[in-house]
C-alpha cells in the first residue's frame, strides 16, 4: 500500500531526529544506518511499484518508441530558496530536460552525495519536497544512491538525476530544425529564477520576497506537441545563461539569425527592479519554469494556444522569428526601435556600480 | 560608474546607529537604503539610489520637463519642418 | 518602472533623432565619460541611430577599468593573507592584475565576497570580529559617499577590524587631462550625471570658458542620452561653450552638500594614477590623517609592484577616446572577455566589453 501525498505533507522525520540530528558517515556505509535511511526516508517517500522492488536497478516496461535519456547534477548553494530547493530543483530540472528532447518522460533516478553533518532535518525537507514535484509531475523516481562524505567535502548535498523517456511517433524535435519563417514562442515571464536565488544570498538580500519559476513542463509540453506535431520544430528550456544563451545555441546549432522583440518579452516588475539595481540583464539570468518553442508560422498560434491554456504558460507569447540570417547569430529590437546583438554570456553575469 | 535606479521611499527609520535608513521600492522589489544624504526626503518621494546609498531626491517637477520640452518640439515639427522618418 | 520607462520611450526616440538630424550640419565628436552612458549607448544602439556626422567617443569613466594595476596587485596580495575577508563589487572580481584577478584568489581558497554596498562590509566586519574585512573603495565621486559613510561608521563603532583599499579617481581633473592634451579631438562633453548628483556642476564652467567646450551634464536614459547630445550638438552649432544640465530631476549646481560635506571630512585629494592613461595630478581621493587608520595599505604593508601592461593593449588610447575598440589589433583575437589583456574589455562598462558584447566587431 503506497502512502498518498496527504500522508507526506506534514509528516514528521521518519529517522529519529534525537538520535540522529545529523547525517553520518555510517549513513552512506551500506550498513544498518544506510538501511534505516533508504527504508525510512527515501523508500517511504518516494514509493512505487519498481522503487518499492528493492533491487539493484528498476526494471520498467515502457511503450514503444524512441528512448530519451538525460542527467543532470544539482550543485545549488543555498539548499532552499524562496519556492523551491535543491530537490525539487532537480526534478523539475530533468522531467524538463525529457520534455525538452519531445519525450514524455516516464521515470527518474536520484543520487545523492550528502555531506557528513548535514542536519537530518534539511535532508528530509528535501526528500519531502522532491516526492512531491515528482508526484506532481507524474514521474516516479524508480532508484537511487546515497553516498555520505567528509565534513568539508560537499557543498551540504549534491544531487544527480537522471531522467528516461519517450518520444511519441510524429515528435521531432532539436535545435537544427529551427528554420527560416518559424516563430519563435516564450511560455512566460523570464528571470526569476536567476533573482529568487540571488535574493537569499548574503550581501545581496532584499526584502521582498521572489519566488522561483521551477516547475515541471512536461504536461503544457505535451499539449503543445498534440496540437502542434511535428510542426514543433526545437524545444528548450533557457537555464544557465538565460534566454540569450538558449537562443544563441540554437542559432548555431541550425545556422540562422534569431530576431526577438524586447516588449514582447515579459518580466515581472518586482525582478525588473532586481536587474535594474543589481545592472543586471534579465535575458542572462536564469530561469526553470520555462520553454522556448520554434515552432512553423502555420502551427504558432494554436500551439501559443495551447501553453496558455496550460498554468506554465499563462504568460506565453510569440517573441520573435527565425531568419536566414546573420547566421548563428541573435537581434533583438530594443524597446526605443534600435537593434542590439544578444551575444553569448562568457563567464557569470556579476551584479555591478557602474 | 554609476548605477543609479530611481526608487519609491516607503518607510523612514533611524537604525541603532542613529544612521537615517529606509525601504525603497523599486518596481516591488524592496531594498534598505541609507537616506542620510537626503535629509529633506519624505515616505512617497523618490529617490535616486548608488550601491545602497539615496543620493539624490528625484524632482518630479524637473521630471516632467523633459517631456515638455518634446511636446515643445512636436508642435514645432509640425508647423514648419518635415520630420525625416 | 516610474523614471526609468518614460525615458526609453520609442516615439520619443524617434523624435530625439530627427530634430538631430535636422541641427546636424558639420562633423562632430562628443565624448561621454560615464561607463553607464556608454552601456545605454551601445545596448540600445543609440550609436547607430545617430545621424551621419556625430561621432561617440567614450571616455575613462569606468572606476573599474583606470583602476591601477598596482592597485589590483594589492587586492590580490589582501585577499590571499589568512584571516582576512576581501570584500568588493562585483565588478572588480575579473579585472586582471599583473598576474592574477579576484576571481581567481577566490577559486583558490581565498575568502574573496561580493557586496552591494559598502556598508555590507561594515555588518560583516561587526559579525566577524576575529577577522579582518576589508573593502575595495573603487569608484568616481558617485561612490565616494558611499565609502566615506562606510570609514566614518567603522569609526563610529570603534571598529579594529575594517579597513578599505582606496582607489577614488575624480572627473574634472580628468577632463582637463584629455582637453589640454595635443592629440585631443573631443569638441563637447557629456558630463556623468550620477557624478554631478553628487558634486554638482560648479566646476565646469571654467573648464567650459578654459578650452571652449560645450558641457552637457546628461543622465543615463536612452532619452536622457539623446536629449543631452541633442543640446551639446544645438550649442556646437551656434559656436557657443557653455555648460547645461539635462539631468535636472537629479542634479543642481551646488550638488548634493550633506555627501561633499562627509567626503570633506573622510578624504582629502591627492595624485593618482590613471590605468591607461598615467598620472594625474590631484585626481583622487585618499583618507585624511584622521581615518588613517582605515587604509589597507599601511595596515596589511603591501608594498605592490610596478608590473607592465600587455604591450598589445591599447587601453589608453580606448579611455582616452582616440582609438575605438575594433581598432585594437587584439579586439576579439588575443584579447576577448574570456581572456582579457586589460580593463575595459573585462569590466562589463568597459568600452571594450560593451563593443563585444554588442557586436561591434567593426
Amino acid at each position: 500500500m503506497s502512502p498518498t501525498a496527504a500522508d507526506f505533507e506534514h509528516a514528521t522525520c521518519p529517522i529519529p531526529i534525537a538520535d540522529y540530528p545529523h547525517v553520518l558517515l555510517a549513513h552512506g556505509g551500506g550498513g544498518r544506518l544506510s538501511q534505516m535511511l533508504v527504508e525510512r526516508m527515501f523508500g517511504a517517500a518516494f514509493s512505487n511499484p519498481a522503487l518499492d522492488e528493492r533491487h539493484d536497478g528498476a526494471v520498467l516496461d515502457l511503450p514503444q518508441g524512441r528512448v530519451a535519456l538525460t542527467t543532470d547534477a544539482f550543485v545549488i548553494s543555498p539548499l532552499f530558496f524562496p519556492g523551491g530547493d535543491i530537490g525539487s530543483l532537480a526534478v523539475h530540472g530533468t522531467v524538463n530536460d525529457l520534455a525538452m528532447c519531445g519525450a514524455r518522460p516516464a521515470a527518474l533516478t536520484a543520487a545523492f552525495v550528502i555531506e557528513e553533518g548535514l542536519p537530518m532535518d534539511d535532508l528530509w525537507r528535501i526528500v519531502r519536497s522532491m516526492a512531491a514535484a515528482a508526484r506532481g509531475a507524474g514521474v516516479p523516481i524508480v532508484a537511487g544512491d546515497t553516498k555520505v562524505v567528509d565534513r568539508g567535502k560537499g557543498d551540504g548535498v549534491f544531487i544527480t538525476t537522471t531522467g528516461v523517456g519517450v518520444v511519441p511517433a510524429g515528435v521531432h524535435v532539436s535545435p537544427r530544425l529551427a528554420r527560416p519563417g518559424d516563430r519563435v514562442l516564450l511560455s512566460g515571464a523570464i528571470a526569476q529564477h536567476g533573482v529568487a536565488i540571488l535574493s537569499v544570498r548574503e550581501g545581496l538580500r532584499f526584502e521582498t520576497e521572489v519566488r522561483t519559476d521551477s516547475a515541471a513542463l512536461n504536461g503544457m509540453v505535451a499539449a503543445m506537441l498534440d496540437v502542434g506535431g511535428d510542426r514543433v520544430h526545437v524545444l528548450r528550456d533557457p537555464t544557465r545563461g538565460g534566454v540569450s544563451s538558449a537562443l544563441n545555441e540554437i542559432a548555431q546549432a541550425a545556422r540562422v539569425g534569431i530576431h526577438i522583440d524586447e516588449s514582447a518579452i515579459a518580466i515581472a516588475e518586482p525582478v525588473r527592479g532586481a536587474c535594474e539595481i543589481l545592472g543586471l540583464d534579465p535575458l542572462y539570468v536564469a530561469n526553470e519554469g520555462k520553454c522556448i518553442a520554434i515552432v512553423a508560422p502555420e502551427a504558432a498560434n494554436a500551439v501559443l494556444a495551447a501553453m496558455r491554456a496550460h498554468p506554465a504558460g499563462a504568460e506565453a507569447a510569440i517573441v520573435g522569428g527565425v531568419r536566414e540570417g546573420p547566421a548563428g547569430k541573435v537581434f533583438m529590437r530594443s524597446r526605443i526601435g534600435g537593434e542590439r546583438v544578444v551575444d553569448m554570456l562568457s563567464g557569470e553575469q556579476l551584479p555591478r556600480i557602474c | 560608474m554609476c548605477l543609479g535606479v530611481p526608487g519609491r521611499v516607503t518607510t523612514i527609520e533611524e537604525n541603532a546607529l542613529g544612521m537615517t535608513m529606509g525601504t525603497v521600492d523599486f518596481g516591488g522589489i524592496r531594498k534598505e537604503v541609507c537616506l542620510a544624504y537626503v535629509p529633506e526626503v519624505k515616505v512617497g518621494d523618490f529617490v535616486i539610489v548608488h550601491v545602497g546609498f539615496a543620493i539624490s531626491r528625484v524632482d518630479e517637477a524637473e521630471a516632467a520637463k523633459v517631456f515638455d520640452l518634446l511636446r515643445e518640439m512636436g508642435e514645432l515639427a509640425e508647423l514648419d519642418i518635415p520630420q525625416p522618418e | 518602472m516610474k523614471f526609468v520607462d518614460e525615458y526609453r520611450g520609442e516615439a520619443e526616440t524617434k523624435q530625439l533623432v530627427a530634430a538631430l538630424r535636422v541641427r546636424v550640419t558639420r562633423p562632430w565628436t562628443l565624448m561621454e565619460i560615464c561607463g553607464g552612458q556608454t552601456h545605454t549607448l551601445i545596448k540600445f544602439g543609440i550609436d547607430r541611430m545617430l545621424p551621419e556626422g556625430i561621432e561617440l567617443v567614450h571616455g575613462p569613466g569606468c572606476p573599474v577599468c583606470v583602476t591601477p594595476l598596482e592597485q589590483i596587485d594589492r587586492a590580490v596580495e589582501i585577499a590571499r593573507r589568512p584571516g582576512v575577508i576581501f570584500t568588493s563589487f562585483g565588478d572588480m572580481l575579473r579585472v586582471p592584475g599583473s598576474r592574477t584577478d579576484l576571481l581567481s584568489v577566490k577559486a583558490g581558497g581565498g575568502d574573496v565576497r561580493i557586496v552591494y554596498s559598502p556598508l555590507d562590509a561594515v555588518k560583516l566586519a561587526r559579525a566577524n570580529p576575529a577577522r579582518q574585512v576589508v573593502f575595495f573603495a573603487v569608484g568616481f565621486e558617485t561612490t565616494a559617499p558611499a565609502n566615506a559613510m562606510a570609514v566614518h561608521q567603522a569609526a563610529h563603532l570603534g571598529l579594529e577590524n575594517f579597513s578599505i583599499l582606496c582607489s577614488h579617481v575624480l572627473v574634472p581633473p580628468a577632463m582637463e587631462a584629455l582637453l589640454s592634451a595635443e592629440d585631443n579631438r573631443v569638441q563637447a562633453f557629456l558630463a556623468a550625471g550620477h557624478v554631478c548628483t553628487v558634486m554638482g556642476y560648479h566646476e565646469y564652467p571654467a573648464i567650459a570658458a578654459r578650452y571652449r567646450v560645450p558641457i552637457v551634464v546628461t543622465g543615463f536614459e536612452p532619452i536622457d542620452l539623446l536629449q543631452g547630445i541633442l543640446m551639446a550638438v544645438t550649442q556646437l552649432e551656434e559656436g557657443r561653450a557653455e555648460v547645461e544640465n539635462q539631468y535636472t530631476r537629479s542634479v543642481t549646481f551646488r550638488g548634493n552638500e550633506p555627501a561633499q560635506r562627509l567626503l570633506a571630512e573622510v578624504f582629502e585629494v591627492c595624485d593618482r594614477a590613471w590605468r591607461g592613461i598615467g598620472g594625474i595630478p590631484r585626481s583622487g581621493w585618499r583618507l585624511r590623517a584622521k581615518y588613517a587608520g582605515f587604509d589597507a595599505e599601511s595596515r596589511f604593508d603591501v608594498s605592490g609592484t610596478t608590473a607592465p601592461e600587455s604591450p598589445l593593449c591599447i587601453a589608453g588610447q580606448i579611455l582616452r577616446g582616440l582609438k575605438k575598440p575594433h581598432e585594437c589589433s587584439a579586439f576579439g583575437v588575443q584579447c576577448t572577455p574570456e581572456k582579457p589583456l586589460g580593463a575595459p574589455m573585462v569590466s562589463t562598462e568597459g568600452a571594450c566589453a560593451a563593443y563585444y558584447q554588442y557586436g561591434r566587431r567593426g
